[in-house]
């Protein structure tokens, strides 16, 4: 009985992953008691620095790391203490991609995406065929008889994503598969898991450090610090609200926008009118209010920092403006601002304010 | 002795040693293969993982390979007696071969297949291939250019044991080389045997090379 669209189709229930220590070194908490549910048709992002233990995570998902405690429910089928050999099945069904695309150099490009079909025990014809429908799909038909040695990073992953696609799963794991590509490269591998996505209603996984990648494809995002999930939710909700230290971490490598206590000097340096930050995102507000407020009362506004991007297809941002006109109305200015976003005022270069929020939230 | 009188005695060690080599590297080739595939896969954290398994072969590879040859053939002496029937003849010294040449090539076999990259086996365990199929599908197609090249040293190896031959009545070129050559001062006939086997020792060589880079794929 297969998952339908968004429920339950990988649950995890206090997973726990052990180590045992080498000689004097201790045991290592993988992963500590992870619990959280992925839903079937969602693009789900788990993010972390290296060894926060999401390489971990989602390698229990196809038992390629077996649970030290707790269970791990794969459509429906509890993999806990189930053998080798029952694994396999459930394995042939999980399609994984991997930061080193992990292709056999011994054999073509069709001869890696045929391997899978044949571990399957798919006859030779239905295999060329169902290559040549694969190779079509990610775009590289005309390089099914060459060589991995010969592809570039985008081409091997893409190779990759045919391979894991070959089986038809209804689960596609991704450990840091844009890792090793150039930026370019690295969006348009994301095109493609997108379309995997929606096309294909396959559920995809994604494990990564960078916070490009969840901010361009992810539905929900759970954020991983020393084997626990710190923070879980929708993607847009978490990152542009981070409640914990290592998120807002993520959120600021992935957008300077926020000035840092030096520019904020410079810029107090520069401008002689006041200098504010506002927060521009679909939760508090967007420009246009913004510039409505300022309109409102009379007040100039000139952008001198800032930057808006999208996350989950939603406007997240902020913009830092020098505010020109009469004190009073700057003030009135400065409260109708607060009552659409969030406002860090950096005061002016006589009478200079110092946020501990606005430090706060540029630290990284 | 004239040369036509030495003619047919030089083929017939030609022959000899042909039959040592080829036996010796077939037989010593496959165990070499099954102990070296088996060093690498209980080797702990790898795809058979077995602590014990892994440490008394591993022993045993260290112990038995270090040997020289001509000590091991002594060594070895019950057991050929017990599966050749006696310790002398072409029989009983080809068996050493088979044994010592399994060892030397257990050892090279691991080292090619621990250079493979580890990924490539997680690969094939997520799309579900049990350890045998990764072994036949992976590994050996995967380590197969250094593999090629492994077999060529093999045989260099090979070649080099048969050449005491003469001490378990063997016969071979390197019996030939001291009966005939250096025992009557006929530096000649040892030139002519040194001869031949530099240029088989080229040709296989040229030949383990040359498969070994169509292997490659690179």
């Amino acid at each position: 009985m297969p998952t339908a669209a968004g429920e339950t189709i990988i649950g995890f229930r206090d997973a726990a992953k052990v180590f045992p220590g080498r000689g004097k070194g201790g045991e290592v908490r993988a992963v500590d008691g992870v619990t959280l549910d992925v839903r079937a048709g969602e693009i789900f992002g788990v993010i972390g620095y290296s060894g926060a233990g999401k390489s971990t995570l989602v390698r229990l998902v196809n038992a390629l790391e077996r649970t030290t405690g707790g269970s791990v429910v794969v459509d429906g089928t509890d993999l806990t203490g189930l053998s080798e050999a029952r694994l396999r099945p459930v394995r042939a069904g999980i399609g994984m991609i991997f930061q080193q695309f992990n292709l056999l150099s011994s054999r073509t490009v069709a001869g890696n995406v045929s391997y899978p079909l044949e571990v399957a025990g798919w006859s030779k014809d239905q295999r060329r065929e169902r290559v040549r429908e694969l190779l079509d799909f990610v775009g590289i038909a005309d390089k099914a008889d060459v060589y991995p040695s010969k592809l570039s990073g985008g081409q091997k992953q893409r190779v990759g994503i045919a391979r894991a696609l070959a089986t038809t799963p209804r689960i596609l794991l991704a450990d840091e598969a844009t890792s090793a590509l150039d930026p370019e490269t690295t969006q348009d591998v994301l095109a493609l898991l997108q379309r995997v996505n929606r096309e294909l209603g396959i559920t995809v996984v994604v494990v990564t450090h960078e916070m490009d990648v969840v901010r361009s494809i992810c539905d929900r995002v759970a954020v991983m610090e020393h084997g626990r999930v710190v923070e879980l939710g929708d993607a847009y909700q978490v990152f542009s609200a981070p409640r914990q230290d290592v998120t807002r971490r993520f959120v600021s490598t992935a957008l300077k926008d926020r000035p840092s206590p030096a520019v904020i000097e410079r810029l107090r340096a520069r401008h002689t009118g006041r200098i504010v930050t506002v927060g521009v995102d679909d939760v508090s507000g967007s420009s246009a209010q913004v510039t409505h407020v300022l309109r409102r009362h009379g007040v100039d506004g000139t952008i001198v920092y800032g930057g808006i991007t999208e996350v989950a297809e939603r406007p997240y941002g902020s913009l830092t403006l020098e505010l020109v006109g009469d004190g009073t109305s700057v003030e009135e200015a400065l409260a109708g601002l607060r009552a659409v976003t969030d406002v860090v005022d950096h005061g002016t270069a006589s009478a200079p304010r110092d946020a501990g929020d606005a430090e706060e939230r540029s630290a990284s | 002795m004239t040369a036509d009188q030495l003619m047919p005695l030089l083929w017939e060690a030609f022959l000899e040693t042909s039959w040592m080599v080829v036996v010796a590297l077939a037989v010593g080739g496959v165990l070499g293969l099954v102990i070296g595939m088996g060093l690498y896969l209980t080797r702990p954290g790898n795809l058979l993982a077995n602590r014990p398994v892994f440490a008394v072969i591993n022993v045993l590879v260290n112990v038995v390979r270090p040997v020289p040859f001509i000590i091991f053939l002594v060594a070895l002496g019950p057991v050929t007696r017990a599966v050749v029937g006696k310790t002398i003849g072409i029989e009983a010294f080809t068996f050493a071969m088979c044994i010592m040449s399994a060892f030397v090539f257990a050892r090279l076999v691991e080292q090619n297949l621990v250079s493979i990259d580890p990924g490539v086996v997680e690969a094939a365990r997520a799309m579900g291939a049990s350890p045998l199929r990764i072994v036949r599908t992976v590994l050996i197609p995967e380590a197969l250019s250094p593999l090629i090249l492994g077999t060529t040293f093999l045989f260099v190896v090979v070649l080099d044991m048969s050449a005491i031959g003469g001490y378990l009545g063997a016969g071979g070129l390197g019996d030939f080389a001291i009966v005939y050559g250096y025992r009557q001062y006929d530096w000649a006939v040892t030139g002519i045997v040194v001869g031949i086997i530099i240029v088989i020792v080229q040709l296989i060589q040229w030949l383990g090379n040359t498969l070994a880079k169509r292997a490659l794929r690179r």
